[in-house]
């Protein structure tokens, strides 16, 4: 009971941390806003390849991925090269188009990120952007990571 | 006595472990955020063609044909060329200062077709691609520099377009040749 007593006698010696979770939350939200959810499982390996001159896509929600690379297989090995759109993979590549189109339908401003393996064979890519062609959706990116300019 | 003092301190929600929860929230979003901005070469790709129908005839000194095979061996108009080369060559291509014969007539009539085979990895594909979209950023520096005395980026969307005229990007990839 005297301890009491003592601590409502005595001065107020804690910051006050009433304001933190209002911080904390300022914060938290940001985050939630900035953070994208929707990021797909791989079931192909992809290593980006370098390119001096690129480019920005500003605008995130326009953007469609197709990922191109060797399949993962059980056991750490890698399969052939496989066309990945979504969550699965697209073994017919004339599936492609239809796939595609109705996306396009969605987002007229649509732009396909192509995000492929850099050993990946340009034999498939050229498949594919057949395919896209036929889809109509003939605004392309090819993802690379950017490389320190040299001149 | 006892009871009244109970009844008093239950009064306030206890909110010091809200911060605790919030904290929890903000480390799970930090760790699961990736602001990773996409960036990559932009293109765009030409309408299908029509099998009955011919190419428009383009003459062949307007033309820069670039062939690469899978080793990354380039060929430029027939001519053996290595890498760090290629750009200088398309710049001098594309704008011909010279009124050269067998280069192209005007930057507006230039058109860069890049061909390469199957078998090409990724890699020298976009190594080739970036040489030329980096002729044709360099003149479009340039081309900013003389008419706004600026940089291409800090250019306005009309200055943009004004350049973009004279240096437009004709690229052509061609398609590898069936096996």
């Amino acid at each position: 009971m005297a301890h009491f007593k003592k601590k409502q006698a005595g001065t107020k010696q804690e910051v006050p941390t009433s304001a933190m979770p209002d911080v904390v939350f300022m914060l938290l939200f940001f985050f939630m806003v900035t953070t994208v959810l929707r990021e797909v499982t791989l079931k192909v390996k992809i290593d980006l390849t370098k390119a001096t001159n690129i480019e920005k896509i500003e605008e995130k929600r326009l953007v469609s991925y197709i990922y191109m690379g060797p399949e993962r297989l059980p056991n750490n090995r890698l399969g052939n090269d496989k066309v990945q759109i979504d969550d699965s993979i697209v073994d017919d590549i004339g599936a492609i188009r239809q796939l595609m189109y109705d996306k396009l339908l969605q987002e007229q401003r649509m732009i396909v990120s192509l995000r492929v393996d850099e050993s990946s064979e340009f034999g498939l890519l050229t498949d594919v952007q057949e395919e896209l062609k036929k889809a109509q959706t003939f605004r392309i990116n090819y993802s690379t990571k950017s490389e320190a300019t040299r001149n | 006595m006892l009871l009244k003092k109970r009844e008093r301190e239950s009064a306030e929600i206890n909110g010091s472990s809200m911060a605790d929860i919030a904290f929890l929230l903000l480390i799970f979003f930090l760790v699961t955020t990736t602001i990773n901005v996409d960036t990559g070469i932009g293109m765009v790709l030409p309408p299908p063609l029509d099998p009955t129908e011919e190419p428009p005839p383009v003459r062949e000194r307007n033309l820069m044909k670039i062939l690469v095979n899978e080793t990354g061996l380039i060929m430029m108009d027939e001519e053996p060329t290595p890498i760090d080369e290629v750009q200088n060559k398309l710049i001098e291509f594309i704008k011909n200062p010279e009124g050269n014969e067998e280069l192209s007539i005007s930057p507006q009539a230039a058109i860069v077709s890049l061909k390469t085979v199957r078998q090409t990895p990724y890699r020298i594909y976009i190594d080739m691609l970036d040489e030329v979209i980096g002729a044709y950023a360099f003149l479009r520096n340039e081309a900013a520099n003389e008419n706004f005395s600026r940089d291409y980026s800090q250019l306005n969307k009309e200055q943009k377009d004004i350049v973009d005229d004279i240096y437009p990007k004709k690229i052509s990839i061609a398609e590898p040749d069936p096996e």
